[in-house]
């Protein structure tokens, strides 16, 4: 479904990715997982656009996103969900929604405002609240429902434990195997192994701006020296 | 008390027409962060097509029809301003599209003076609103009363429009972060360009509703760009009902003004400016800008680095060349160099201030001109030796800048941008109406150099010395500490105060220095003209500075004295022509989006492509 190859990004003079590849298959998921500045949050910003690699191929369901402007791979069916959130924190939850709102697409979940509700039943009691009035965790719920709402084919999400209540992290756990259960393509990154392990099919690991591993959990429970290596638990 | 109320109501009414040209500059400012200049010129546009169609369609519903199609013809003019000339700036450093918009300015003039001649048009009466009623029985014309019927219909469906539709959702949301707004699939161009085409359209509307009060003239684009500004600060960037209260304030204010003060009616706004942002520095109903909020990630700085000797070498040789100028060049050719260094002077010290300290003036010519004008009214009134009124430009620049850096250091960003032009605003109306001092328009004349430098080549080298001079003060400057601890204020504030660095009061010493530097230029200027006039005080003095500033690249050294040096010529070449406006404005244009860098940092990187590729070669 996505098919990154041999990517290289910088900032400025900075290289952040190495030659980096990988694949996402339809209706997995995959962590992509890794030490602070090992390149995660950059490996999201190539595929979306926001960041474009200087060399290398983006591929999504067989179309070439190098060079293309964020809302047309948005509009591709690439839903991102940013490791700070962005919400619009002058906006109400309801107005935050309505930005995320695009037709519906005949390859993926199509999601109402209501089903979202459902999945997160603290936006609905606070959908008149603005934004900057909410706690983090429901902020974070808030980026993820207002993604959806473009419904997407292929979810990015970056770092969706960080910084949250640990009662919060088990409530997202099960959204995201909820997610894949209606069927959506998901690719979040993530520092933290155990919750990784709990909602993801496969592991990659980068460090360094270089894959270092690709495999199930299986195999990655079989090499403790690489969890060792790159992985700080 | 019904006279008083007759005026009040005098004053709602002029608010309509400056109400709607404020917030459309506001919609476009908060979505594009865009300074749009040019949004006068809409204005006059607004009023020149709408008088037109109003000569064109008959009647009631033809002068109705004609405001209305004034606004859609004028939103259209916008969305192709803002495709043809904004759109491939985007990316470019922040304010650099202002200069895009001063270019459009230029155009606009020009065109409007091919289209609709020199001479102003009176605007036609509204049909069956021509007399007055009477209310406590003073008479109020009937369009006053219809105009402040109509503003508040158009403040609620401008309301309406932001908070209850898509589109304004939208719009909100751009408003803080719009790359954001992009990454969820919204495009974010024909959001700029409807945005634009919104804000212009309201101009529009303003300049053909305000004609049965007024009428066209190829003055208003600046006449108005002052107030609005004004009444954008005063409400708060980006805030509609912001936007309303100050029209209101201002034109009430205004018009009270006239009766009772008639010689304050230009200081007056920029006074109430003053007094609301020292009160309240975002504005009555606007919030505190945070800086990276919108998305938008800069390239880091590369630092600017002293010359290595082939520059320095360069440098020498130039200066050798002036030097020797006068043995073989023509009178008029040694004038065009002293302007050329009056203004390279000038425009370095605002480079100094904008570039290293980046802090954007908008009003950089209250120090020229108020140089000029220390020195000129020191001989003018007292008599004073030229040498003496001459040192006293840069001193009284200096401590006017002193002054004005105290009230405007505090604010950050475009709001430091508009106090700054406000306050040089304020000095201009001072010299502009305090007519038994400054002689108002009439300026200041028979102000020439002390007899031993009277000569065209003795006062070039006069012009030379303290210009050049200047100009390496502040390269100095930049190469000293103090210019590092005001670049670390520039790129991180915060870690610089951490670092035990007192940003503002650097800045605040900069911002003195800059001025005095401008009040030397001013200086050089008064006694090589013999004469000093408002016009050197004018808002369109400081744009000249910033144009140049950013034409000659804000991110290299040599980019204001570059910048200076291409406009004194071009500007030399191109006055001869009658529509030179047009022209110049299509050069900044092109200059602006063929060389995104300024011309110093595109020939810089133009020059390493060629090294580099040499090196490929070998």
């Amino acid at each position: 479904m996505l098919s990154v190859e041999r990517i290289h990004s910088y900032y400025g003079k900075a290289h952040i990715l190495n030659d980096l590849s990988f694949e996402v298959r339809r209706g997995e998921v995959v962590a992509l997982l890794g030490r602070n500045g090992a390149g995660k949050s950059t490996t999201m910003k190539s595929v979306m656009q926001l960041l474009r690699p200087r060399q290398g191929q983006v591929t999504f369901q067989g179309r070439d996103l190098v060079g293309e402007p964020a809302f047309r791979v948005a509009k591709c069916g690439i839903g991102y969900v940013p490791e700070d959130r962005r919400i619009f924190t002058d906006l109400t939850v309801l107005e935050n929604l309505e930005v995320g709102r695009q037709p519906r697409r005949e390859d993926a979940p199509f999601w109402t405002q209501e089903q979202l509700f459902e999945i997160f039943p603290n936006l609905y009691e606070r959908r008149a609240n603005r934004g900057k009035h909410m706690s983090g965790g429901e902020q974070q719920m808030l980026t993820i429902a207002r993604t959806l709402m473009g419904n997407p084919a292929l979810l990015l999400l970056d770092e969706p434990s960080e910084g949250i209540a640990p009662v919060i992290v088990e409530q997202m756990a099960e959204t995201i195997k909820t997610l894949k259960e209606e069927g959506l393509t998901v690719m979040i990154s993530e520092q933290n192994l155990h919750f990784a392990r709990a909602v993801a099919d496969r592991a990659i690991i980068i460090e360094g701006g270089e894959k270092k591993f690709d495999g199930s959990f299986a195999e990655l429970e079989a090499h403790p020296e690489i969890r060792d290596a790159y992985l700080s638990v | 008390m019904a006279f008083f109320f007759a005026q009040f109501l005098t004053g709602l009414a002029n608010a309509a027409a400056l109400f709607l040209v404020a917030s459309g500059l506001s919609l476009i400012f908060g979505v594009t962060r865009i300074v749009n200049f040019a949004h006068g010129s809409f204005y006059m546009l607004g009023a020149f097509i709408g008088v037109v169609l109003m000569d064109l369609l008959p009647g009631h519903v033809g002068f109705w029809g004609a405001i209305l199609l004034t606004g859609l013809a004028v939103g259209l003019i916008g969305a192709l301003v803002e495709m043809v000339v904004l759109r491939p700036i985007y990316r470019a450093p922040e304010l650099f599209q202002l200069v895009a918009t001063f270019g459009v300015i230029l155009v606009i003039q020009d065109l409007a003076l091919m289209i609709w001649g020199a001479e102003d048009r009176l605007g036609p009466r509204a049909p069956g609103l021509r007399g007055v009623w009477r209310i406590f029985g003073e008479p109020v014309p009937k369009y006053d009363i219809v105009l402040i019927a109509i503003t508040p219909v158009i403040l609620f469906a401008l309301w309406y429009l932001i908070a209850r539709t898509r589109l304004g959702v939208l719009v909100r949301a751009a408003t803080q972060d719009r790359e954001m707004v992009g990454a969820l699939g919204v495009n974010q161009a024909w959001l700029f360009t409807g945005v634009f085409a919104l804000g212009s359209a309201l101009a529009g509307l303003g300049g053909a509703l305000q004609l049965p009060k007024g009428g066209a003239d190829l003055l208003m684009d600046f006449n108005i760009i002052g107030a609005v500004f004004v009444v954008v600060v005063i409400g708060g960037m980006g805030s509609l009902p912001g936007a309303f209260i100050a029209s209101v304030l201002i034109s009430v204010l205004n018009v009270f003004g006239v009766t009772y003060l008639p010689q304050s009616t230009l200081v007056l706004m920029y006074v109430v400016m003053a007094v609301v942002l020292i009160v309240r520095p975002y504005g009555l109903l606007g919030r505190e800008e945070v800086a990276g909020e919108h998305g938008q990630v800069g390239a880091p700085e590369t630092p600017i680095r002293p010359y290595g000797p082939k520059g320095m070498a360069l440098v020498a040789v130039l200066l050798a060349l002036l030097a020797l100028l006068p043995v073989f060049a023509e009178p008029f050719v040694l004038t065009l160099v002293v302007d050329m260094v009056v203004f390279a002077l000038f425009a370095a010290s605002l480079h100094f201030i904008l570039g290293s300290g980046g802090l954007v003036s908008f009003g950089h010519a209250a120090f020229f001109g108020g140089g000029a004008y220390a020195a000129a009214l020191l001989v003018y009134h007292t008599g004073t030796p030229m040498e003496l009124a001459f040192l006293f430009a840069p001193l009284a620049a200096g401590l006017l800048a002193l002054g004005i850096g105290w009230f405007c250091i505090r604010l950050t960003g475009v709001y430091f941008a508009m106090l700054t032009l406000a306050f040089s605003q304020l000095v201009w109306s001072l010299a502009f109406q305090w007519r038994s001092v400054t002689r108002g328009d009439d300026g200041l004349v028979n102000i020439w150099p002390a007899e031993w430098l009277s000569g065209d080549i003795t006062y070039y080298y006069f012009a030379l010395a303290f210009g050049i001079g200047g100009i390496l003060v502040l390269r100095h400057v930049i190469h000293a500490p103090f210019g590092y601890a005001l670049r670390a204020g520039r790129d991180s504030p915060r870690q610089a105060e951490a670092t035990g660095i007192d940003v503002k009061r650097v800045q605040f010493a900069a911002f003195a220095l800059a001025g005095a530097m401008a009040g030397l230029a001013g200086g050089i200027f008064v006694f090589s003209k013999g004469s000093v006039f408002p016009t050197e005080l004018e808002i369109a003095k400081s744009f000249d500075a910033l144009i140049v500033v950013f034409l000659g690249g804000v991110k290299t050294l040599a980019g204001g004295v570059v910048g200076a040096g291409f406009m004194t010529v071009v500007e030399d070449w191109l006055v001869r022509l009658e529509y030179w406006r047009l022209l110049l404005g299509l050069v900044i244009i092109a200059v602006v989006i063929l060389m995104p860098e300024g011309i110093v940092g595109t020939l810089r990187t133009l020059w390493r492509r060629i090294r580099h590729s040499d090196e490929e070669a070998v």
